[in-house]
């Protein structure tokens, strides 16, 4: 009798029909496969001979190759049947794969130093925009900053046209400072537009934890200093990995001042993406292999950080 | 163990006065409470003796020594919030502990102390329990660990006991006041609830508007409250007040209620006429065919041993204290006869007290 009461208040919320949860169920893995399917059609072009990519209807069997692969991290050069026969013997897998196309390895593709320099921008700007949202977001919560509310409607108003609009002027402004064409100069810019965003998502989460905690620390010997990094941010952990990749996501796409601010060193992979498509014909699968590649990092980054998603910790030692 | 003592402290915030020219010491070992309504500049106060905040004028003294502007883990002070503020990121033990890895204590000690203090508070099997799971009265145990490990100068506790259960609270105020005892420690308590501060504190400072109203014994400020606003705040129900118009002579041990004599304990005061009013503790009234003062009845309210019984009389409403055998009915016709010597009185204007002979319940014992 206790225990079928025990359970019958356990849940406070009624329980959701099995009906229900089939339909819903039903609903989220239509949503999930409207969402990856052009995903699993880019990985499966990576994989595609160019033939097989163009082919119409669209070939969902066929035989995997890693030519997409070897495209997009080569130069290679087209020589005529008779010079290639005069050559040595292919050395390695790849150069008998581009043999077979009357081609020869010319060299690496710039793709490797591409993604790299999208790494260094990205996470750099990421953990910039993070660290320094963090500390505004902290004092914006804690101290009497005189115009606060101005001051935080200010740094969101720097969202609120679109990028493009000021392109121009920072374009002549980066050329004065000469940052263009830059990391530092790409990381400063991301760091920037990343900032306002970090700071009122943090502020929010920051807001969130009572003060108590802190002061408690602040009584018991920590300095401020030390409190913030001991006390608040363990409990700030998910604002800040949500932030994180939310800046992440922006800097790593963005494509408009890539495009307009770089053009060789610090070339971003937005911008070098589609330069692929125009060596040697459209060359499909070596585009869906960059994309592929370009993928990966989000996804990672993402996966690793999405314990901290799910608002799991609560703030259960305090009762509101 | 200290003495606090707080100089002429204010505290504002931009155009708010929160705390206005405090004055006031703790002698070592007194458990003192700050008692009044929300937003009176209490725990304001006992923030500024944390160093959680910066008094805008004053002094703040520790043992004679000055720490007005000393950072708060300089004070070598206690602090336990209303809403326990346990780390979640810890367990019982952790929390308890972080003071003294603080202070960069070694592990095994820490581990000791930590053990020792959970014997105190009898919270010894939850130590590796997380905070989340411990109901709230040992929520509050904890917090009180964490504040006692250290073993500091003082306590001070910001409603410690808001969050509880009523029940809980009841359990928790006998136990503050045996911890209290036992280690002896000053303490400083806030809180909004008389019946805490009345049952647990030896000293109480009533606070309204930024301002200390009275400081003295739970007896003190109960029998002869300095103003209107602590007679009105202690007791339940509060102090009636009877308002009139005169003049006092100082020796006079009677006054002119409106058209008849009332006899109060002797007045130790002149007065040129003024709205003065008279106050009555609800049990000191009772009913007396006879007396001048009459009313209907309006009500009554059962308490067990006694009820409340409101009064409307031509000068306002009456509450009064009686044993719940008298028979009433609404609308009855009684007198009010008041105990003379327990009558206080008040000027309106100012609210303050008019001094008398009145010495209370301490002359009684």
């Amino acid at each position: 009798m206790t225990a079928a009461l025990a359970k019958s208040t356990a849940h406070s919320i009624v329980e959701a029909s099995p009906r229900a949860k089939a339909v819903a169920g039903g609903l989220v893995i239509l949503y999930a496969v409207i969402t990856i399917l052009p995903l699993l059609w880019i990985v499966a072009t990576a994989f595609k001979s160019q033939s097989d990519a163009i082919a119409y209807p669209p070939k969902l069997i066929f035989e995997p190759t890693l030519e997409g692969y070897v495209n997009l991290f080569t130069v290679r050069t087209r020589q005529t049947p008779d010079f290639i026969a005069k050559l040595p013997p292919p050395q390695t897998w790849y150069d008998k794969l581009v043999r077979q196309h009357d081609m020869v390895i010319a060299g690496p593709s710039k793709v490797v130093p591409r993604f790299v320099n999208s790494l260094i921008i990205g996470f750099g700007s990421t953990f910039l925009a993070v660290f320094l949202g963090t500390l505004a977001a902290y004092a914006f919560s804690r101290f009497r900053i005189p115009l606060a509310d101005d001051l935080l409607f200010f740094i969101l108003s720097t969202r609120m046209m679109p990028p493009v609009a000021v392109a121009i002027p920072i374009y002549l402004m980066y050329r004065q400072l000469n940052l263009t064409d830059t990391r530092l100069g790409m990381i400063l810019l991301y760091t920037a537009v990343n900032v306002s965003l970090a700071v009122w998502l943090l502020k929010g989460f920051i807001d969130e934890i009572p003060r108590e905690y802190e002061e408690a620390a602040l009584v018991d010997g920590y300095t401020r200093l030390q409190a913030l990094r001991k006390v608040v941010l363990p409990q700030a952990v998910t604002g800040i990995a949500a932030t994180a990749i939310f800046c992440l996501i922006f800097s790593w796409n963005e494509y408009a001042f890539a495009v307009l601010l770089t053009s060789g060193e610090a070339q971003t992979m937005p911008p070098f993406i589609p330069f692929i498509i125009g060596e040697g014909g459209q060359d499909w699968p070596a585009v869906a292999a960059a994309t592929t590649l370009f993928v990966v990092p989000i996804v990672l980054f993402t996966v690793l950080l999405r314990k901290h998603l799910l608002r799991g910790i609560t703030f259960g030692a305090v009762r509101k | 163990m200290a003495q606090i003592r707080v100089e002429n402290l204010r505290k504002s915030f931009d155009q708010f006065t929160a705390v206005e020219g405090s004055n006031f010491t703790i002698d070592d070992g007194t458990f003192f409470a700050m008692l009044g309504p929300s937003g009176c500049g209490k725990t304001t106060t006992l923030r500024m003796i944390a160093g959680l905040e910066l008094p805008t004028e004053g002094k703040i003294l520790l043992d004679g020594e000055d720490v007005t502007f000393r950072r708060a883990a300089a004070r070598d002070i206690a602090f336990v919030f209303q809403l326990f503020a346990l780390y979640p990121h810890m367990n019982v033990a952790g929390n308890i502990g972080f003071p003294l890895k603080c202070q960069g204590m070694g592990r095994r000690e820490i581990r000791e102390r930590v053990r020792e203090t959970a014997r105190l508070l009898r919270i010894e099997h939850l130590l590796s329990s997380k905070t989340s799971k411990l109901s709230g009265g040992d929520r509050q145990r904890v917090a009180l660990g964490r504040a006692m490990v250290r073993r500091p100068k003082a306590f001070l506790m910001d409603e410690p006991l808001g969050a509880l259960d009523a029940e809980f609270r009841h359990l928790m105020c006998g136990e503050l006041r045996d911890l209290h005892d036992r280690i002896g420690a000053t303490t400083v308590y806030v809180t909004h609830d008389q019946l805490e501060a009345m049952s647990m504190a030896d000293q109480i400072a009533v606070m309204n508007k930024g301002r200390v109203e009275q400081i003295g014994s739970p007896q003190e400020i109960y029998d002869r409250p300095a103003s209107m606003f602590v007679a009105d705040f202690i007791g339940s129900p509060p102090m009636n007040f009877l308002r009139f118009e005169g003049s006092l002579r100082s020796g006079d041990r009677a006054i002119s209620f409106h058209d008849t004599r009332i006899a109060v304990p002797e007045i130790r005061e002149d007065r040129p006429s003024a709205p003065l009013a008279l106050g009555i503790r609800p049990e000191h009234i009772r009913f007396a065919d006879a007396a001048p003062v009459r009313g209907e009845v309006f009500g009554a309210e059962y308490l067990g041993t006694t009820q409340i019984v409101t009064v409307d009389t031509a000068h306002g409403r009456v509450a009064a204290r009686l044993p719940s055998s008298a028979l009433l009915r609404i609308g009855e016709t009684v007198g009010l006869e008041f105990r003379s010597e327990r009558l206080a009185l008040f000027d309106v204007g100012s609210g303050a007290a008019i001094r008398t002979a009145n010495e209370g319940s301490a002359r009684h014992g």
